[in-house]
């Protein structure tokens, strides 16, 4: 499981594509996206179907790796005689470059995450979903039904799939207490003992802790930042650099750096905290500190020209099943969006639906910042925010 | 007798296979057709992927979309010589790959001496097998293998304490890099020196002793000297290769061990900007000219 997972996870967490939302600027509006007054998708006056017909036959899937899983792909195609093809991409960006290169003609759905799903809506590949045809979409938790990163104005431009937030992992044997703020990761008591991944996105985190730790530099959301409070966050992470033992790569790096005690503490996914304590060689826990955390959440979305719209229909209303929920989550190592799909977790692996927080109550998900392309459009519509392409140069002089 | 006998049957055989007399008649077309798809190759993919790479490093890319935008300018070089970040990376990666091609000289020269001038036959054969035997395992099992060792709670913290003396810690950090760089590349340096110290003939040893040399002397001023093109075309590989390493910074590296070969990485798979990883890619190639051009005059091609 953890060979299958960690090279896909890194990537996809690794490639928070850069400035997005092109169409957001091209039809002139300064409203942000997700917002009730942002400007109007492409597709956005698409009707979608009301009703699903027989399928296809076949179905082209654009996925994650793990995510078009035989273990209940076969279930899919005996119930319903839509054959899967799925084509695995191995980043957000190659799953944009995908949907725009087969013109739409090719794809039916595509399984992407935050930081694509808006370029993706402006590009026009993806079009509105009926939640109605989802029969288990009343069970969604209440923040994925209509998350800014695949709902705008109300509009549904996908089905959520599954999530994940990165939490703050720590030795207990170093910390008895259970920390309660991210400043660990930041404190000189422990240079040399911490890690955190070594990704641009990081800097989101930093600027989530300035806002609780610094109000008077008036960050509201991670991923606007302007240039002030951009380069806050990178100070508070250059002074960070010599606390880091090592900026990590994959989930299977981070739980050997823990496992052979040269790091106490750090950045992690809920992912790195099961195996950790699967192995039972080292004892840690994980918690989301009051100043909240960052976390990823994906989404099947439909393209606008999909072949095969019936068969597409069928397969987001099975993956949203409680039962292939739970095998998703456990498989890959994330958390449904079904609430349903807690018992079928708890059948499959006892205790795994605290674990991976799938019975969290909705106050949780406000301490979540999900993940969204940092672009140049600030939430007052001036241009004076940094894009993703700064994250990242930023990043290297950070680790360098 | 023998002469109109040869001439008989080479008429023979040139009946018997047309290709071969063509051959026999148009001596450059067999050399020509032999070497079209190895010379293919090499200009096709090596050399024009080079000048697609030079030429991509003056482009840049629209930040918005990410996509490459053909305007000629230098300011991916611009930023590469401003950034005091990117000059740190490229000074770390060229001093570790000069630090690791020294140490795997002084590693090598005393055994590859051993192999070439003292080591019997059999011993021979055995230490050839011994420094090759690491290349049969993957590199990533043997980089992983180091990290077993070096890591906090590795053997070698475990073996230091037990003897009573406080734990190195030298995990995830240069050092570490340059232990297992100086590790991975050591029988490239081996191969070679090895090589030249064995073409030193015995009758220069001789008639240093006969003109009265302590063996010392002769080792200093005949065998060095003689051995020196081997090193410097070990040298070669050791260099090159820690230079255009990113997988041993990623994995035994720690905070502070970027590698250019990492921020190429980085800027092709993160952030899709082709044109500056093409201009950064340029440093090791152009770093790797003017050696090789050093390297040539040390004599080292005619070592290889």
């Amino acid at each position: 499981m953890r060979s299958t997972k960690a090279p896909a996870m890194w990537v996809r967490l690794g490639t928070v594509a850069a400035a997005a939302v092109i169409a957001i600027t091209a039809c002139g509006s300064n409203a942000s996206p997700g917002g009730s007054t942002a400007a109007q998708p492409p597709t956005a006056g698409m009707k979608p179907p009301t009703s699903v017909g027989a399928g296809e036959g076949q179905l082209n899937l654009i996925a994650w790796e793990g995510y078009v899983d035989d273990s209940w792909v076969k279930q899919f195609t005996a119930n319903t005689g839509c054959k899967v093809n799925a084509k695995y991409a191995g980043s957000s960006d190659e799953m944009v470059s995908l949907m725009k290169g087969g013109g739409g003609g090719q794809w039916d759905m595509v399984s992407a995450s935050g930081d694509a799903d808006l370029r993706l809506i402006y590009g026009g590949d993806v079009k509105p979903m009926n939640t109605d045809l989802i029969p288990d979409f009343k069970n969604f938790q209440t923040y994925f039904k209509a998350p800014g990163y695949n709902t705008i104005n109300g509009i549904h431009y996908g089905i959520s799939l599954q999530w994940g937030p990165n939490t703050l992992l720590y030795s207990t044997k170093k910390f008895p207490n259970a920390p309660t703020s991210w400043s660990v990761i930041y404190d000189p008591a422990n240079k040399g003992l911490v890690t955190v991944p070594d990704n641009p996105i990081q800097i989101a985190d930093a600027a989530l802790y300035l806002m609780k730790t610094q109000p008077s530099l008036g960050i509201k959301d991670p991923y606007e930042l302007t240039q002030k409070q951009f380069d806050a966050s990178v100070t508070l992470l250059k002074q960070q650099r010599p606390l880091i033992k090592k900026y990590w790569g994959t989930a299977g790096d981070e739980i050997t750096l823990f496992e052979n005690g040269d790091v106490v503490v750090g950045a992690a996914w809920p992912y790195q905290t099961i195996q950790l304590k699967a192995d039972g060689k080292v004892a840690v826990a994980d918690t989301i500190p009051t100043e909240g955390a960052t976390g990823w959440g994906d989404t099947w979305m439909l393209a606008t020209n999909a072949p095969h719209p019936n068969c597409a229909y069928l397969w987001t209303a099975y993956v949203s099943t409680a039962k292939v929920q739970a095998e998703q989550a456990l498989f890959f190592g994330e958390t449904p969006v079904n609430t349903m799909a807690c018992q079928e977790m708890e059948s499959l692996q006892a205790g795994s639906c605290a674990q991976y927080h799938a019975d969290a109550p909705g106050s949780y998900f406000n301490t979540i910042k999900f993940w969204k392309t940092p672009i140049a459009t600030c939430p007052d519509g001036s241009s004076s925010c940094i894009p993703y392409a700064q994250w990242q140069t930023a990043w290297t002089t950070i680790t360098a | 007798m023998a002469v109109p006998t040869t001439a008989g049957r080479l008429r023979k055989n040139r009946g018997a296979a047309p290709l071969q007399s063509l051959f026999w008649r148009l001596p450059w077309l067999r050399s020509a057709l032999l070497l079209t798809p190895p010379l293919g190759w090499f200009v096709l993919i090596y050399l024009s992927s080079l000048v697609l790479l030079l030429v991509t490093a003056f482009w840049t890319i629209d930040t918005f979309t990410t996509q490459i935008v053909q305007v000629w300018s230098v300011d991916n070089f611009t930023l590469i010589v401003n950034e005091p970040a990117y000059r740190l990376i490229i000074g770390r990666t060229i001093g570790l790959a000069a630090l690791v091609t020294f140490t795997d000289a002084v590693l090598a020269f005393p055994f590859a001496y051993f192999m070439a001038r003292v080591a019997t036959r059999r011993t021979q054969t055995i230490l050839f097998a011994a420094v090759l035997l690491p290349l049969w395992a993957s590199y990533l099992a043997r980089v992983y293998a180091w990290i077993l060792i070096l890591n906090h709670s590795g053997i070698l913290n475990w073996s230091l304490q037990s003897i009573g003396l406080p734990p190195a810690n030298i995990g995830y950090t240069i050092p570490a890099m340059w232990i297992v760089f100086s590790y991975i590349w050591l029988p490239f340096m081996i191969i070679p020196t090895y090589a030249a110290l064995e073409r030193v003939p015995e009758s220069l040893l001789e008639a240093a002793a006969d003109l009265g040399a302590p063996r010392w002397r002769a080792l200093l001023d005949v065998v060095l000297p003689l051995a020196v093109p081997g090193v410097v075309a070990g040298s070669i590989f050791t260099f090159s290769l820690t230079l255009g390493d990113y997988i041993t910074p990623i994995l035994v590296g720690g905070a502070g061990s970027t590698f250019i070969g990492n921020v190429v990485y980085s800027s092709v798979g993160i952030a899709n900007n082709v044109p500056f990883a093409a201009a950064l890619a340029m440093v090791p190639v152009a770093i790797m000219a003017v050696y090789l051009l050093i390297a040539r005059r040390l004599g080292a091609f005619e070592a290889l």
